[in-house]
């Protein structure tokens, strides 16, 4: 049941709306009700010196659902979501069997509908079974309720089968979201291609497997007119690529995730905690590799700039045994749903990007890639009848990060022990508190 | 474990040889997995041992009973017939307990982690486990595991640390310190535990070092600077690379390689990069010729110079089992000292 909340004297910040000062807010029924209300008798949430900001908005999780719920299930990702501060994930479809039919995707949101702590929104795949062949059903997908569509988890190699999926889709005013990778240029490469990799003597990915395939994404783009979002960018070429195609009009749009706009791979040899011994972190192993610090730097840049439309996690469960393995044995990912905005605040706290332009890029951004307004009038915004998607920070709190409480499954992060500064205290989804945070933050 | 009361009871006896200065440096491993971070002092020290460990293989009956009660075994993912028993040899001269563990006949062919294998082997009593694994970082994960000391004997294209260390054994029998001598290495370096560890020791040790191969076979990010990766010459001209250097290591090129498309063929490679006599002659004269075996004769050696009076390869081979035994002996003098302390 949504409640009726009302958060105390927090400072209001809903860069969709503008506003931005110490407020009351009142959520109702599931919406917003009111700005600078007072009401009795509603459950007081004290958002005194901390945020209150729209719910997040991730355009990039691996719920796991259906087939690989010993990574992690539709009950425990959500649950990892609200912690994190989002109210919305979009489900990516490299589930086993994949989500390629009208079938699963509405097996998908039945299940949610009893078992999510948050909106779950599906992304249909873009080929049959993902195996990059032939199209899979798009406008029954899209009829179903998918709000994209991608074959995540591999690259949308064949450049034909890309190019009539972005003119298919584009009949139903859905993008493409490609994992840009040249699997000729990756090779049997596990990271990022530099010096670190030859320290580590591990097999490097260069920046250009991912340059070149965002290069065809954006032609395929500019000679279709169709819109191609490029997932998880992590170079500062695909970066720059991004930016000149906007420029000249092209309708692309770009992600990063919270670690490729933190960590460099340096990671994989020492470990987020730093050091001089090498770790060879399997935790960080992830595709796109972590990258070098001009990378990083770039995409903080282009994220400020806009060139980078929004934050999405890429969060990418999975069980301990397939990181607790050689480097090159090591499954790719990152759980990253409950440590995304701590780890983001760190550009924020080294006064690399303001506050609100971080909350916009995990609100108002991604609504507006994806066109989300459309569908969930209001989402990502604290408008009135707005849904009552609420989420309280405070930029200021420090915590340590102890992957045993996560409360995805997925316990794999390479921050285990790390201090991040800024904490997500509550959060409101449909007007039901769907994480509060269980130690004192301060 | 037994045999941890073993080291202890062999705490207060004298090692049955000289251990030259090894109390005057304080030796901390209980692993060796690279080179990387080893201060002069250490390799110094490796080298010291590794001469006394000489003249106990000098002797008429090469055995001394330092490692008896000690458990060693070998895990060789790989094979290598010749790093496997070099060690075998060292650890038996020191009256160790060797044994081979096959990796392709026990329980690691039928999927087991590596991570059980090594704890299933600290848990049958190996003091010390041997490992030479395809994998970059193996060493690292097992190290990180088990109590046992873990000894990397080549970890895919990471680290080959007592490769590195008999290379410079070999080089000061010749001429003494390193310092300011050019050591040329020639080949694949992109795919070369053998070249990665030797940049670490013999940098360290104030030589010059100059990688010579084709561009395809050069590691990335050599020029990174300060803190990355140690000071290189990189060369893709070998007749000019080899002018005055003291030493020249040819490394394997092995044949997948040119499959792969690094470089176009056999012909092609050993026409620029093979070490022939034509071109040790711009060496210095007396240059040292080197290689970790086993050889492509006629690819990146001549038959003539891997045979010839400048070749020190059979000397290599010879040395790494005095090495070997010098790594055994301060590795497992950790263990010593630690259970020394805990029963004080
Ligand atoms: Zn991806």
């Amino acid at each position: 049941m949504s409640e009726r909340i009302l958060f105390r004297g927090g400072r209001v910040l809903d860069p969709a709306t503008g506003v931005d000062r110490v407020a009351d807010l009142l959520v109702d029924n599931g919406r917003i009700a009111a700005l600078d209300a007072t009401a009795d008798g509603a459950r007081v949430i004290d958002a005194r010196g901390c945020v209150v900001a729209p719910g997040f908005i991730d355009l990039h999780t691996h719920l796991r659902e259906p087939g690989l719920e010993y990574k992690e299930d539709i009950e425990s990702g959500t649950r990892a979501a609200a912690r994190g501060g989002f109210t919305t994930v979009c489900a990516m479809p490299n589930t086993e069997p994949a989500m390629d039919n009208r079938s699963i995707i509405e097996h998908v949101l039945r299940d949610a509908g009893t078992r999510a702590r948050v909106r779950v929104l599906p992304i249909g795949a873009v080929s049959r079974g993902r195996a990059g062949k032939e199209l899979a059903e798009l406008g029954d997908l899209a009829a179903a309720g998918c709000i994209a569509f991608s074959d995540d988890g591999a690259p949308v190699w064949d450049a034909t089968l890309m190019r009539r999926a972005l003119e298919y889709a584009s009949a139903f005013g859905l993008p493409v979201i490609d994992h840009c990778e040249d699997p000729s240029l990756t090779g049997d490469g596990v990271m990022n291609e530099g010096w670190v990799s030859t320290r580590l003597g591990l097999r490097g990915v260069p920046a250009a497997a991912e340059e070149a395939a965002v290069a065809r994404d954006i032609a395929l783009a500019e000679t279709t007119g169709a819109h191609v979002h490029i997932a998880h960018v992590s170079t500062r070429g695909a970066v720059d690529a991004v930016r000149r195609a906007k420029a000249r009009g092209v309708r692309v749009t770009a992600e990063v995730t919270p670690h490729h706009l933190t960590l460099t791979d340096e990671t994989v040899a020492f470990g987020a905690l730093g050091g001089t011994e090498l770790v060879y972190d399997t935790n960080a192993r992830v595709n796109p590799p972590l990258r070098s610090r001009a990378d990083v730097d770039a995409c903080v840049g282009a994220l400020a700039d806009g060139t980078i439309d929004c934050i999405a996690t890429d969060h990418a469960p999975h069980a301990v045994t397939e990181k607790l393995c050689e480097f090159d044995e090591a499954a790719c990912g990152i759980s990253g749903l409950e440590t995304a905005f701590g780890l983001c605040m760190r550009v924020v706290h080294e006064r690399r990007l303001p506050l609100e332009t971080l909350i916009e890029r995990l609100t108002g951004g991604p609504a507006r890639v994806l066109a989300l307004g459309s569908r969930v009038p209001g989402i990502g915004t604290l408008a009135v009848d707005a849904p009552a998607d609420v989420v309280v920070l405070d930029p200021d709190a420090e915590w340590t990060v102890d992957a045993a409480r996560f409360a995805s499954k997925g316990k794999n992060t390479p921050l285990a022990g790390a201090r991040l500064k800024g904490a997500v205290v509550a959060t409101v989804a449909a007007g039901r508190v769907a994480h509060e945070s269980e130690v004192a933050v301060g | 474990m037994t045999s941890v009361r073993a080291t202890e009871a062999r705490a207060a006896e004298a090692p049955p040889f000289a251990t030259g200065s090894s109390d005057s440096v304080a030796w901390q491993r209980r692993h060796l997995l690279d080179l990387d971070d080893f201060t002069v002092d250490e390799l110094e020290l490796v080298m010291q041992t590794a001469d006394t460990m000489k003249e106990v293989l000098s002797r008429e009956v090469p055995r001394v009973p330092a490692l008896r009660g000690t458990t060693i075994l070998t895990l060789f993912y790989e094979n290598s017939t010749r790093t496997r028993s070099s060690f075998e040899l060292a650890g038996k001269v020191l009256g160790a307990d060797v044994i081979n563990i096959a990796a392709s006949s026990s329980s690691v062919a039928k999927g087991e982690s590596l991570v059980d294998t090594v704890k299933t082997l600290q848990a049958v009593g190996a003091d010390v486990i041997i490992m030479r694994h395809s994998r970059s970082g193996a060493p690292y994960l097992a190290a990180r595991v088990v109590e046992s000391s873990i000894i990397n004997a080549g970890d895919g294209l990471h680290a080959h640390p007592t490769q590195a260390l008999l290379d410079l054994h070999t080089m000061r029998a010749s001429f003494g310190s390193v310092r300011g001598r050019k050591v040329v290495i020639v080949g694949d370096a992109l795919h070369s535990r053998v070249a990665r560890s030797n940049l670490w020791s013999l940098t360290a040790l104030g030589a010059e070092v100059t990688l010579c191969a084709p561009p395809t076979l050069i590691p990335r990010g050599l020029d990174a600077g300060e803190g990355t990766l140690p000071p290189v010459h990189v060369d893709t001209d070998l007749d000019r690379a080899i002018e005055g250097a003291d030493v020249v290591m040819a490394l394997r090129m092995q044949l997948e390689r040119m499959n792969g498309g690094f470089v176009p063929g056999m012909r092609e490679y050993s026409r620029m990069y093979q070490v022939n006599a034509s071109r040790l002659a711009r060496a210095k004269p007396g240059a040292l010729v080197l290689h970790p075996g086993p050889m492509n004769e006629g690819v990146e050696i001549s038959h003539e110079v891997a045979h010839g009076l400048q070749s020190h390869v059979e000397e290599q081979v010879a040395n790494g089992v005095a090495v070997r035994m010098a790594v055994l002996w301060l590795v497992t003098q950790h263990g010593r000292r630690r259970a020394a302390t805990e029963t004080e």
